[in-house]
């Protein structure tokens, strides 16, 4: 009954030409746009209606011409939230494969929404969690007005530290698998050295690394850097190793000379294993990462953690992990465009 | 008659396996290919025809013996000498107007011929398909992209292994016609590998028939049908029936396998 009725009247066709299994109906979608917004909406409801029972300092700060304090950031914070669902959903509206998407997070979003709520009147209203190591969602928002700057500052920081890690451990690794990979020679002496420090977690070449670099940022830089590379020159060589006889045969016939076969067939064939090396490097660098920034920097969201520890203030903590969630998934998810874009020939090649 | 483009001089080449079992896979072969001819290889399975094409593309070395072309030693592969896998040999990170471009790309010369990537995309029919990936076309499509791939370099010879033997026969038919037409326009010298009788007698000049174990030439045979061969035509079923006798008893003492 909720099959074959929908978009019928549509000026929109759906992207692709076959036909999925199961269509969203116009009354399911609708359904499922009211579940995602509702549990959002609850918690702002428990908000406004449930009174504020505990003794909870809520201070105002100046933002712009604005006078907020933590529990209106959160408010807006939800209404956010509500406006960029309702988008989505209205944006989904019209093509199938979006609303699907759309309707099989719906469960998930109300969830969340009301989590918000309960939490909100557990942590705040009612202070009934343990403080402070649990405080309410509001409270969490609090760093932003409070020092706004001086998280973007920390931000900055260890996006820079990771941005330079990221693009030389990568040169790096590139550059070293291909010497294993096509040397036997490099193989030979490289690939039990890589092996054997690939097993080793950056952070044990912390007290080396401090003495040996002239500043905290570069040993924090080869910390990551290493974490990169090794990862990343093991699985190019795999790469390169495994491209088939007959590319380079045919490269050869063509009139190919050795740059060619390296840089235009043995490279592009181990494309895949060298963005899947990044990927496994990624879990690698984030530790990495903010355990530097914990143990020795003089910045970063590692360094706001530890810091805010040291004075009890949890909640900064907790505003530093939301940050985190929130950063290391937007490069997770550029690097997965820039995949596949560049992988876009094996799509549909492989089971994706 | 015509001149003599290349030149197989009692060729030996011999493959040790593992287990140090060895294979005479090509023993004593001389052949003389003419200039522009269409020159056809048959013969049952392992007689040594995939050995033979690759010694002349120059992937391999014989053992023993020289191949000549224009009057030079082959040593090594060159773009002179085009070849066509059997199959899946487009590079799947190209698209198709790139592996056709890549001919020229290997060779450093794609800015100067950029322009005939695109008359040889029309030439093999494969307009609307530039962008495509070589997954996203069929095995007949990707055949003649292979083709268009090695033609682009304006080869001397064209070197074909089997280049049909996995397409259905209607596909076959079509890529056979258009191999004839490139061949007429370019008067490439073509040598191509084939099971297929109806094939070789379809296409060449000259069929050599192969026999396996140890690899090795038995005899010539000359198609003297002017064009348009018609598969059907007493003449041509004629020289059908003579070569299937031939292949027949060349490969009698061990058994006929006319698998691929
Ligand atoms: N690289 C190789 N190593 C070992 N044996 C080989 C190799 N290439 C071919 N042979 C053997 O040589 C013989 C001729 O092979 P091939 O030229 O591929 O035959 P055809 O193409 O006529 O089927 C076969 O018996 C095959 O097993
Ligand atoms: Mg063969």
């Amino acid at each position: 009954m909720q099959t074959e009725t929908t978009t019928r009247g549509f000026p929109f066709r759906r992207k692709s030409k076959q036909a999925s299994s199961e269509r969203i109906s116009n009354r399911r979608f609708i359904v499922a746009f009211i579940i995602t917004i509702f549990g959002f909406l609850a918690a702002i409801a428990a908000n406004l209606l449930f009174p504020q029972i505990a003794d909870v300092k809520i201070t105002d700060y100046q933002v712009g011409a604005f006078t907020l304090d933590f529990n209106s950031l959160y408010l807006i914070v939800l209404a956010a939230l509500v406006l960029i669902y309702s988008g989505n959903g209205i944006f989904s509206f019209f093509d199938q494969d979006r609303r699907k998407k759309f309707t099989k997070s719906a469960p998930f979003r109300l969830v969340v929404g009301l989590a918000l709520g309960i939490w909100d009147v557990l942590g705040t209203k009612l202070l009934l969690l343990p403080q402070p190591f649990f405080p309410g969602p509001a409270k969490i928002l609090e760093p932003f007005l409070m020092e706004p700057s001086y998280i973007l500052q920390q931000i900055l920081y260890s996006l820079r530290l990771f941005s330079y890690g990221f693009v030389i451990g990568i040169s790096a690794g590139v550059l070293t698998g291909i010497l294993i990979g096509w040397f036997p020679k490099v193989y030979y002496w490289v690939q039990p050295v890589l092996k054997i420090s690939g097993v080793i977690p950056a952070v044990a070449w912390m007290p080396f690394a401090l003495t040996l670099f002239p500043t905290p940022f570069s040993a924090a830089v080869f910390l990551i850097t290493i974490c990169q590379w090794f990862t990343i020159a093991s699985l190019t060589a795999q790469g390169i190793q495994s491209t088939p006889k007959t590319h380079f045969e045919v490269a050869r016939t063509l009139g190919a000379k050795t740059p060619y076969l390296v840089f235009c067939v043995a490279i592009p064939h181990a494309m895949p294993q060298i963005f899947t090396g990044i990927s496994i490097a990624n879990g690698f660098t984030f530790t990495t990462l903010v355990m530097v920034e914990m143990m020795g920097q003089p910045g970063g969201l590692g360094y706001y953690i530890n810091a805010s520890k040291v004075w009890s203030a949890y909640y900064k903590v907790f505003a530093a992990i939301v940050v985190m969630a929130i950063l290391f998934s937007l490069i997770l998810k550029v690097v997965g465009l820039v995949e596949s874009r560049v992988l876009r020939w094996r799509k549909g090649l492989v089971k994706s | 008659m015509s001149d003599i483009i290349l030149d197989i001089k009692s060729v030996n080449r011999t493959f040790v396996s593992d287990d140090d079992s060895t294979t005479k896979a090509l023993h004593d072969v001389s052949l003389s290919v003419n200039r522009g001819e269409f020159l056809s290889i048959i013969g049952s399975s392992g007689c040594g025809k995939t050995t033979l094409l690759r010694l002349i593309a120059g992937l391999d070395t014989p053992e023993s013996g020289e191949l000549i072309l224009n009057g030079e030693k082959i040593a090594g592969t060159n773009p002179k000498r085009g070849y066509v896998f059997q199959q899946g040999s487009l590079f799947p990170w190209l698209t198709i107007e790139n592996n056709i471009a890549s001919g020229l790309k290997a060779r450093g010369v794609y800015k100067e011929h950029k322009g005939e990537v695109q008359q040889y995309i029309n030439l093999i029919g494969l307009n609307g398909f530039e962008k495509s990936f070589p997954h996203q076309i069929s095995g007949g499509m990707a055949q003649r992209v292979a083709i268009a791939r090695a033609l682009i370099n304006n080869p001397d010879v064209l070197l074909l292994d089997e280049p049909m033997g996995a397409l259905d026969s209607f596909t076959r038919a079509d890529i056979q016609d258009k191999l004839l037409e490139l061949w007429r326009k370019n008067k490439t010298t073509m040598i191509l590998v084939t099971h297929d009788v109806d094939e070789a007698i379809y296409l060449s000049d000259r069929i050599v028939i192969m026999t396996p174990r140890p690899g090795e030439i038995k005899e010539i045979i000359e198609v003297k049908l002017p064009p348009p061969r018609h598969r059907g035509g007493t003449e041509f079923l004629a020289i059908r029936r003579d070569i299937l006798e031939k292949l027949h008893l060349a490969s009698a003492a061990p058994q006929p396998e006319y698998t691929i």
